[in-house]
């Protein structure tokens, strides 16, 4: 969490400007950059393997993307020259991006990149694989890409990204160089939402409290009202915690908003892309799926399928963290601590939620959010896990 | 199977006809009929999910249209893979005479071409030609169904049977069928060792009606049933959840391991188990309101509502909380948590029919 002084906005330049408030990591990876741009091994320079890690929202893939495109630019990441917007997309050829948005990296999808790494660079003067999800990487494509990782060609970088070092394979940790980010400071987050999207800067403030400094996150509430709508709600629920029934209503209740948030997320794309493979397949407007065709299209509602559960186990994780920042300012507020609320909007309902309890109480309430988010990342059914939880944070009335 | 099939036809287990006319209520359409009744037409429906009726059905056309014309051709198609021409060519009449059946399998997965084809044979259908349209359910060529209906064409409805007071029925009609009677109490013992598959269980009958003499009054006792089946109970994860918050522990345990021992998975059991509880912890919020009023806001039907009050007495609070934070736990240890899913459920098991008390 951030401290209530707010820090001056620090200013990096060129591909370096998104990189919020990361002044330390940025230093590290420009100079490599820079060792990069002579010829021959020197001080602090230039590795074959990278290991970004850094809290979710902290800007990890926007680090890796941007050393990406430093190392192709002529002046070591101007942001202006073509080389560094079209690494920034993604879209040159040198730069080769891996995300997923399904729950784990396959041995399919990492494959390709074995060849990949293998070949020099076209255009640029660096290979640059990023891999932003390195932390979803299982045992089998993590270990198929061990040999590639150690070894690769003179002129190949590979960037991983992991949230801490520790989710990634032992193995493969020890083979890159590692550069940590922090959690942005808020004033950072809420001027890169005010730079960039030209959010008021007090809805801004706030956007950059609420979500933790989580930029993607910030973002969403900054620019979508349903997204604080939902958030508002969620933050409600501990309120009608009054007896178990009630938990177990407001476990449905936070269910469907989770439901709901992800589905709007995905139903739209969904349909679009089912339109997009039957056109391509020739099958477009056909009231039946020729049989031909069924096993693709199977196979893109599969992978949908796998989205919308990740989607889903996602907003879900989201909401209760924001319920977990309740109950901190909660513990803030019965400790008597001089710190900054994380929901200052809020603060009759925290106090009354404070009163109501001990500081014993809301530390075993944080506990038990904690368990039920490793519970749902276990694979234990979201709706039981979050009954359990909701039970737990129930407000016992006199027995 | 082979020795029901073989038998002269009668009024079999056909839910709708056995219920449809106990109660008097009009059958739906005229046209429906039991399987065991079904002849030749030119166009025939054999609609819903249950394979054994649906088998039944045919059999018995097929055995009709053999006594008429002992020469016929019984032709088979596959909807889903058809190509256009197929239908006309086995309806088309033959050089020699003689008639043809064709038995149309997976209507359900039907591709357009037949479809089409279909659809324009119901305008003009061959004379001497029987075709059978087998849907197992679904959305899908409803239109084809229905342009059939109109024609008047009979239909045999197979929707599977589910609840026990059905087995029972069916099982009973089978001993019928088969020449022979069986007690109430070795229907239901029958119904409760082998009832999950009705094929099973009709397989079940025709065993025992073989296997026992039909000497005397050849009625088929209890201890015979018990004597071949006995001991199997086929357990569902609700059975055990309806007895672990009825309190019982030791029938829970024990119908538990009759559940694990008939091949259920220790995930399944938690989510009955969860989903019990669940119930229990909603319905305790609404007091005294009528099941019906509180079903749509609690998301359950208005039976369920007042299942669970019943269930409820007993149930406190903390005993509730108790519940939930069991399965929980056992969910996390057989998705992996843990280091012995069983060990696991037959906790979760024994905490909720202990939690019943506190």
């Amino acid at each position: 969490m951030t401290a209530g002084v707010s820090e001056p906005a620090t200013v990096a330049e060129g591909v370096w400007t998104d990189v919020v408030g990361q002044v330390a990591a940025v230093r590290t990876l420009d100079r490599a950059v820079r060792a990069a741009s002579v010829p021959g091994p020197g001080p602090g320079g230039m590795t074959h393997a990278w290991l970004i890690t850094g809290p979710p929202g902290s800007g990890r893939s926007t680090a890796a993307r941007s050393f990406a495109a430093a190392l192709q630019c002529a002046r070591q990441g101007c942001g202006e020259c073509h080389e560094c917007r079209t690494a920034l997309t993604g879209a040159h050829p040198d730069v080769t991006l891996l995300a997923t948005e399904h729950v784990f990296l396959r041995v399919e999808d990492v494959r390709p990149l074995v060849s990949v790494a293998q070949q020099r660079p076209s255009l640029g003067r660096w290979r640059v694989i990023v891999i932003e999800d390195a932390d979803r990487l299982n045992d089998t494509s993590g270990n198929l890409l061990l040999k590639a990782v150690e070894e690769p060609p003179p002129r190949t970088v590979w960037v991983l990204c992991a949230p801490s070092p520790d989710d990634v394979l032992v193995t493969i940790r020890s083979r890159c160089r590692h550069v940590g980010l922090r959690i942005p400071p808020a004033a950072d987050v809420s001027a890169l939402l005010q730079r960039r999207h030209g959010v008021d800067p007090a809805i801004a403030a706030f956007a950059a409290r609420a979500a933790g400094s989580h930029v993607g996150m910030a973002r969403r509430l900054a620019v979508d009202e349903n997204a604080r709508i939902r958030r508002r709600e969620v933050l409600r629920l501990p309120e009608r915690l009054t007896s178990v029934g009630n938990a177990v209503l407001a476990a449905a209740d936070l269910m469907k908003v989770a439901t709901e948030e992800a589905k709007s997320a995905t139903t739209e794309r969904d349909a679009a892309e089912r339109a997009d493979l039957l056109r391509s397949l020739g099958a477009e407007g056909a009231t039946s799926l020729p049989p031909a065709v069924r096993a693709q299209v199977r196979q893109l509602e599969e992978n949908q399928k796998r989205r919308a559960t990740r989607a889903q186990r996602d907003v879900l994780d989201r909401s209760l963290i924001d319920v977990l920042s309740l109950f901190r300012d909660v513990l803030v507020v019965q400790f008597g601590a001089e710190v900054e609320l994380v929901n200052a909007e809020l603060g009759e309902d925290v106090e009354r939620l404070a009163r109501a309890s001990a500081p014993e109480d809301t530390v075993r309430r944080m506990d038990a959010i904690g368990r039920a988010r490793r519970r749902i990342a276990a694979n234990v059914a979201p709706l039981l896990a979050v009954e359990a939880l909701m039970v737990e944070l129930r407000f016992v009335r006199a027995r | 199977m082979a020795a029901t099939t073989g038998r002269s036809a009668g009024r079999t287990g056909g839910t709708r006809g056995s219920t449809s006319s106990a109660r008097g209520s009009t059958v739906k359409r005229a046209t429906t009929v039991l399987p065991e009744d079904l002849s030749p037409a030119p166009v025939v429906l054999v609609v819903g999910g249950e394979s054994l009726f649906a088998e039944r059905a045919t059999a018995a056309l097929v055995r009709r249209a053999r006594e008429a014309d002992p020469e016929v051709s019984i032709e088979h198609l596959e909807a889903a893979g058809y190509e256009s021409g197929q239908l006309e060519l086995l309806t088309s009449p033959s050089l020699f005479g003689g008639g043809t059946v064709v038995l149309v399998n997976g209507v359900e997965a039907a591709n357009d071409a037949f479809a089409t084809a279909a659809t324009r044979y119901l305008s003009a259908p061959t004379a001497g030609a029987c075709v059978v349209l087998r849907h197992s359910g679904g959305q899908r060529a409803r239109g084809l169904l229905e342009a059939a209906r109109k024609t008047g064409a009979p239909e045999v409805s197979c929707q599977p049977i589910t609840k026990d007071d059905e087995k029972v029925d069916f099982a009973a009609n089978e001993f019928r069928l088969l020449g022979r009677k069986a007690s109430p109490q070795a229907v239901r013992a029958l119904v409760d060792a082998v009832g999950s598959d009705l094929r099973e269980l009709a397989a079940a009958c025709g065993q025992l009606a073989q296997d026992t003499s039909a000497d005397g009054d050849g009625r088929i006792e209890a201890d015979v049933v018990e004597q071949r089946f006995g001991g199997r109970v086929e357990v569902t994860g609700f059975r055990v959840a309806d007895a672990a918050v009825a309190g019982r522990a030791d029938q829970a345990l024990s119908l538990l391991r009759h559940a694990l021992a008939t091949g259920a998975d220790p995930v399944p059991l938690v989510a009955a188990l969860a989903a019990k509880v669940r119930a229990l912890a909603k319905v305790s919020t609404v007091g005294r309101a009528r099941g019906a009023d509180v079903a749509a806001d609690l998301g359950m039907a208005p039976w369920q509502v007042d299942r669970a009050r019943r269930e409820l007495a007993g149930w406190s609070d903390p005993g509730l909380a108790d519940a939930i934070r069991a399965v929980a736990q056992a969910d996390a240890a057989v998705k992996g948590g843990g280091r012995d899913p069983v060990y696991a459920v037959e906790r979760a098991v024994l905490t909720i029919a202990h939690a019943r008390a506190t």
